[in-house]
């Protein structure tokens, strides 16, 4: 007994020896991995919006800067980025019921909540492909102006990061068909599922800045 | 270290990771509510934002503000119902981290708009026409 009140009186807060005793402000020793994670994975997309933020300060420069050509006001499509918002918010619930789905270890709401999100985000990706090849084929494409460089830049990175999020989705569903609800792939789903929403944090800014702003300011 | 310890809430409660969920089965609803309560509050602001401006509701020269701040405040809505940051006290290190990144993004933008509009202004002759020399 002397002996522990000992160890504890050199080790208040127990480090190395965590795990679920943590009550914060770095009581009862270093957060368990999941909390770790979560906290890198934070950083990374905060790291992706500081990113984005250089994007869009980029678009807010160039876009007057139409060359001649057309500008948002004239190639907007208020409708479809309605549409494409509706989506990506609706794909974003869904991603959430997986997350709840998978906390409660339910396979089957998590499957179904997963394809919701999948199919979705992939008509989020048709509405913006074909509105990027309708610019191109109307001769409107990113070499036209600064404007549409910029504007191409921006929600076309956007973009990729939504294929990519898909990608990564289609890997978690095999991931946890192939291994369960181990704790490890609950990390990976944790990542996946903030990524996905800070995806749609993006789309927020974007639709508000490029679209909105575009055709009414 | 016993299961007892490990699903105290009062321990679990103060100790989360962005995006975390508490759930052990019985919190489904719960869960479902907060995130039908974030999808509500974010659609309703995404209608207001784009029916606001065609609506002829405001002063047209105050859309531009409108519209910054509806979106500001539907990423706020995100950020406490689709991604759980809160104040509780391990969220601390969280909402720090995302201060730091809203610093950032400030400056960036912020900061770009400004130097480049006092550009456009001190050449405001030379835009344009870009004709150079005589």
């Amino acid at each position: 007994m002397t002996e522990t009140v000992a160890l504890a009186h050199n080790d208040p807060y127990a480090l190395g020896h965590g795990h679920g005793l943590a009550v914060g402000h770095g009581g009862g020793g270093p957060a368990s991995k999941r909390i770790i994670v979560g906290y890198g994975f934070w950083i990374f997309l905060l790291s992706d919006i500081v990113m984005f933020s250089a994007l869009f300060a980029t678009y807010a420069v160039l876009v007057e800067r139409t060359a001649g050509g057309p500008s948002g006001r004239e190639l907007f499509d208020l409708r479809g980025a309605a549409a494409e918002t509706a989506f990506l918010l609706l794909s974003s619930f869904a991603c959430g019921l997986a997350s709840i789905a998978a906390a409660a270890r339910s396979a089957r709401w998590y499957y179904i909540a997963m394809a919701a999100t999948c199919v979705l985000g992939l008509g989020f990706l048709a509405l913006e492909i074909s509105e990027f090849a309708r610019f191109v084929s109307d001769g409107d494409g990113p070499t036209r102006s600064a404007f549409l460089s910029a504007f191409f830049t921006l929600v076309g990175c956007h973009g990729l990061h939504v294929s990519a999020g898909i990608l990564w989705l289609l890997t978690m569903v095999a991931q946890v068909f192939a291994k369960g609800f181990r704790a490890d792939i609950m990390r990976r789903l944790l990542c996946f599922a903030l990524f996905w929403h800070a995806l749609d944090i993006i789309w927020v800014g974007l639709f508000t800045v490029v679209y909105l702003m575009g055709v009414y300011v | 270290m016993s299961d007892a310890q490990a699903h105290d809430p009062s321990i679990e409660e103060f100790d989360t990771a962005p995006g975390d969920e508490h759930l052990d089965g019985s919190g489904v609803a719960q869960g479902v509510i907060g995130y039908l309560v974030g999808l509500v509050l974010a659609a309703l602001l995404t209608v207001v934002s784009f029916l606001l401006p065609a609506a002829n509701l405001v002063w047209p020269p105050s859309i531009p503000v409108a519209l910054i701040v509806l979106a500001i405040a539907q990423m706020g809505v995100h950020l406490v119902f689709f991604i759980h940051i809160t104040t509780g006290p391990d969220n601390t290190n969280n909402v720090m981290a995302l201060a730091f990144g809203v610093l950032i993004v400030f400056l960036v933008i912020g900061g770009s708009l400004w130097i480049m509009s006092n550009m456009n202004h001190n050449m405001a002759p030379m835009s344009g026409t870009m004709q150079m020399g005589p």
